[in-house]
């Protein structure tokens, strides 16, 4: 793919029952310090081949370090024709885990989806949708240069086979923690346990990173920051029961949220909780996820939140830094703010960079003591489930998501009965015969009763499993004729392969707009305001997405969102011409060699001096950053003076700013100009300019100047021009 | 559980003396108590889901996949492995794999199964 060309979504669909995997398992970042620009990081990995850098970067020459943690971007639009679009833009700002949300209740769904049908929430994961993601993936990691791991989640009473189905497909991580099942999806424990050692068993051999759903504890608790013992607790029970089933340490990567956020004191409370479990679970990796339980509808709170989220990243450790769109309090994420909370995250680490060889944590008084403190009550947990008889007699006694901070318990906690819950009483005891003749599979398997030689390898019986044998794969590509990603396409095709154009915040042509609005007065009243706004807009779908009060009788500020119901055609827009700029290093270097010297003013009877200014100042970036010597001669100069100076300084370059405009005077003045310079001989070897509002370069070049400049001009444009023709004029 | 109140500092009395290094060692000891027999039940069970992923990894699709395991568990086979009753027919009838698995979905395969099985058993 090319940086200038679209994904081709139907391209990407055509021939996939083709496809395989060109890799299996998870990738890290190669990390260490570099040299980039003008600067030594130190906690950063290789830069990438093609990216947008931060905002700010076009002051440093455009450079875009990227931190040493994975970076993650969730996905959840719920068509994966535009998740593919939003991945490559998520790639160019620094993502490489690519995390696609499950479409809401697939976790209760008994087997496998099949297709492309439109998810809520996130997408319907299937064979289908996960082969073209992990194409485009593969073409988008050969455009910026650096491997991206892709994810999805193992979970519901059909962990197995989607375990099985992303081993096949080369999925790269994946969520898979019974624990979810249990306390959060009432999926029967036993069912949950016992699928879960299989589901690892598979991921193990897939290579796959897991993450474990310790963070779902912290979002549902009532006051998240008493659940701190609990969560060492839960990690521990999924991590260990990984490792014992297989899964490499470096591939077990805890979910670990910073549970509080202000205005409570977070890293009071944050900062003790990190280091408790970085200390104990330092045999594995550190998912840093973000803070969603205090999360409302303002993106700007959420942004502060989450750096704060990555100071603590940095005070410890995280080996994949999570990013949350601060959207997520009041929609479905949209495109801009995945792009938002990566670029959050790069600009806040890479700021951040080698932080802690600058400070010492310390270790006496209150962190350390609170952090120990932390542990002894995780501990004390673990002692009293063992003592009421086990895991299961734990859960049905309540003891999980309880809202004290253990030993307190409110009574609150969420119970389930052994016997109850999704797919209650479906585990079956193995027979002694019990056979599979699969690769990866966890637990009895007699595979003795047909021969010795088969115990190593089980799939040896039938020759071999699709994990050997990607051929054997059954692939299904479409069961629904009507929910499909190819009606879908038909449907919004014209924005697709025709000239016109709609604004979009998610899909293709949703039409979706935000409208930022201050009313000065209360907020109902403002709410009602912004919606009748809103209609007279012409926008459909009204709706306030957040409302701030400024003062409460004062003002309000409310966004809403809206359909627009118009196209845009594309071939009927008149785009500005692009400004022809030469490198910054090119400019100062030729103006260094040629000691050019410009003489600036306002001609005429014209007392304006805003804009010349802008163009000449250093402070605004003006021709003099460039080492662009100026005589400024002021306002209302006579136009021969212009020239008079200009001979006598030996400046090769008259700037004129000619800002009123009425009886035309303006093109007189320029004509003047053109006239006594050549009058006094020096016309061929002067650059003469012109700038103002009401100057444009057809009409400046028509009154004999050598090019002019109109509002939005940067001084680069014109150090670029200025240089540009000086080489011309001595290459003649 | 029944509301209490916070008790830590009488019940941590034990791990006053705990360093560090004990105390983390000692977590995991605990864990490792709490999480081995939840892998023997692992161990010594098998579920739809798993029965499932094993015929997918013999080459059936989701949907062929569920709908033997469904017939299977209905007729109180899986105990032996869904792949397990596959490979038997496939050597009995002299099939491939996948011939003997979707021969289960119809005809007088699952019945001849039931028989092989729950014979062999006695």
């Amino acid at each position: 793919m090319k940086p200038n060309e679209k994904l081709n979504v139907r391209n990407l669909l055509k021939d996939l029952e083709n496809y395989r995997p060109r890799r299996k398992g998870w990738v890290w970042r190669d990390k260490g310090p570099i040299d980039i620009g003008p600067f030594r990081y130190v906690q950063v990995s290789p830069p990438l081949k093609n990216y947008v850098p931060l905002p700010s970067a076009r002051h440093l020459n455009g450079i875009d370090p990227q931190p040493d943690a994975t970076i993650t971007s969730e996905i959840a639009s719920g068509r994966f024709e535009d998740d593919v679009r939003r991945m490559r833009m998520a790639a160019y700002h620094g993502a490489d885990h690519i995390m696609v949300i499950r479409t809401a209740g697939q976790s209760h769904m008994d087997g496998l989806l099949e297709g492309t049908p439109q998810g809520v929430g996130g997408v319907p994961i299937t064979r289908k949708q996960v082969r073209a993601q992990r194409k485009a993936l593969d073409m988008i990691e050969d455009e910026v240069g650096r491997p991206i791991n892709y994810h999805s989640y193992v979970s519901g009473v059909a962990g197995p086979e989607i375990a099985v189905m992303f081993a096949e497909e080369g999925v790269n991580g994946a969520h898979q923690d019974p624990q979810y099942n249990v306390l959060y999806r009432n999926i029967n424990m036993l069912r949950s346990y016992v699928d879960a050692a299989e589901s690892k068993k598979i991921m193990a051999y897939g290579g796959m990173a897991q993450i474990d759903g310790a963070h779902n504890a912290n979002a549902t608790a009532r006051d998240a920051w008493k659940v701190m013992p609990e969560l060492l607790v839960q990690h521990a029970i999924n991590s260990r029961m990984s490792e014992k089933v297989g899964i490499k340490p470096d591939l077990i990567c805890l979910s670990t949220v910073p549970p509080a956020a202000p205005p409570s004191p977070d890293l009071k409370l944050n900062l003790p909780y990190a280091l408790a479990l970085r200390e104990f679970f330092s045999a594995y990796k550190m998912r840093a996820q973000m803070n969603t339980k205090y999360m409302d509808s303002s993106t700007r709170e959420a942004t502060v939140t989450h750096v704060l989220n990555l100071l603590i990243s940095r005070l410890t450790s995280a080996d994949i830094q999570s990013t949350i769109t601060p959207d997520e309090g009041r929609n479905v994420p949209w495109h801009v703010y995945n792009i938002e909370a990566l670029d959050t995250a790069k600009q806040a680490m890479v700021g951040m960079d080698d932080l802690m060889s600058m400070l010492d944590l310390k270790q006496d008084g209150y962190l350390m003591k609170t952090k120990k403190e932390i542990q002894e009550r995780a501990v004390l947990m673990l002692e009293e489930i063992i003592e009421m008889g086990g895991y299961f007699k734990a859960v049905e006694a309540g003891m999980f998501v309880d809202s004290g901070k253990y030993p307190e318990r409110s009574g609150d906690g969420i119970a389930r009965e052994i016997n109850g819950g999704i797919g209650a009483n479906t585990v079956i005891k193995r027979n002694k015969k019990y056979m599979a003749p699969v690769t990866a599979h966890y637990g009895y398997n007699n595979m003795a009763q047909f021969g010795k030689e088969y115990e190593e390898n089980p799939s040896s019986l039938i020759g071999e499993s699709t994990f050997e044998n990607p051929d054997l794969i059954q692939y299904i590509d479409e069961l629904d004729e009507q929910d499909n990603v190819n009606v879908r396409m038909d449907e919004n095709e014209v924005y697709r392969s025709t000239s016109l154009l709609k604004p979009e915040v998610q899909w293709l042509g949703d039409g979706v707009v935000t409208v930022d609005l201050f009313f000065p007065t209360d907020p109902l009243t403002a709410e009602a305001a912004a919606i009748e706004a809103g209609k007279q807009m012409n926008l459909s779908a009204v709706e306030v997405i957040h409302k701030e009060v400024l003062h409460p009788a004062e003002g309000t500020r409310v966004q809403l969102k809206g359909t627009v119901n118009f196209d845009i055609d594309m071939d009927k827009l008149v785009l500005p011409k692009k400004a022809d700029v030469l490198p910054d290093d090119e400019i100062l270097e030729y103006v260094k060699k040629h000691g050019i010297k410009v003489v600036a003013g306002t001609g005429g009877s014209d007392e304006h001096s805003v804009g010349m200014r802008e163009i000449l100042d250093i402070k605004h970036g003006g021709v003099e950053k460039y080492g662009i010597k100026y005589t400024y001669l002021g306002t209302s100069v006579p136009i021969e003076k212009f020239i008079d100076a200009a001979i006598e300084t030996h400046s090769t370059c008259i700037m004129i700013s000619l800002i009123i405009s009425h009886d035309d005077i303006h093109y007189k003045n320029m004509q003047k100009l053109h006239e006594y310079a050549i009058e006094k001989g020096v016309r061929d070897k002067l650059i003469l300019i012109a700038g103002g509002t009401q100057v444009t370069p057809e009409i400046a070049l028509k009154y004999g100047m050598d090019q002019g400049f109109s509002r939005g001009t940067h001084g680069k444009e014109v150090a670029s021009f200025i240089v540009k023709k000086h080489r011309e004029i001595h290459e003649n | 559980m029944k509301a209490r109140n916070d008790d830590y500092n009488q019940r941590r009395k034990h791990l006053e003396k705990y360093s560090n290094q004990k105390l983390k060692a000692y977590f995991f000891e605990l864990t490792d108590r709490l999480i081995d027999p939840l892998l023997n039940i692992a161990y010594d069970y098998t579920s739809p889901a798993i029965e499932r992923s094993v015929l997918m990894r013999m080459g059936f699709s989701s949907l062929e996949s569920k709908a033997i395991t469904d017939r299977l568990f209905d007729h109180d086979l899986l105990e032996y492995g869904a792949g397990h009753v596959v490979y038997a027919l496939s050597k009995k009838e002299s099939k491939t794999i996948r011939e003997a698995g979707l021969m289960l979905l119809d005809g007088p395969y699952l019945d001849q199964m039931v028989e092989v099985f729950k014979h062999e058993a006695k």
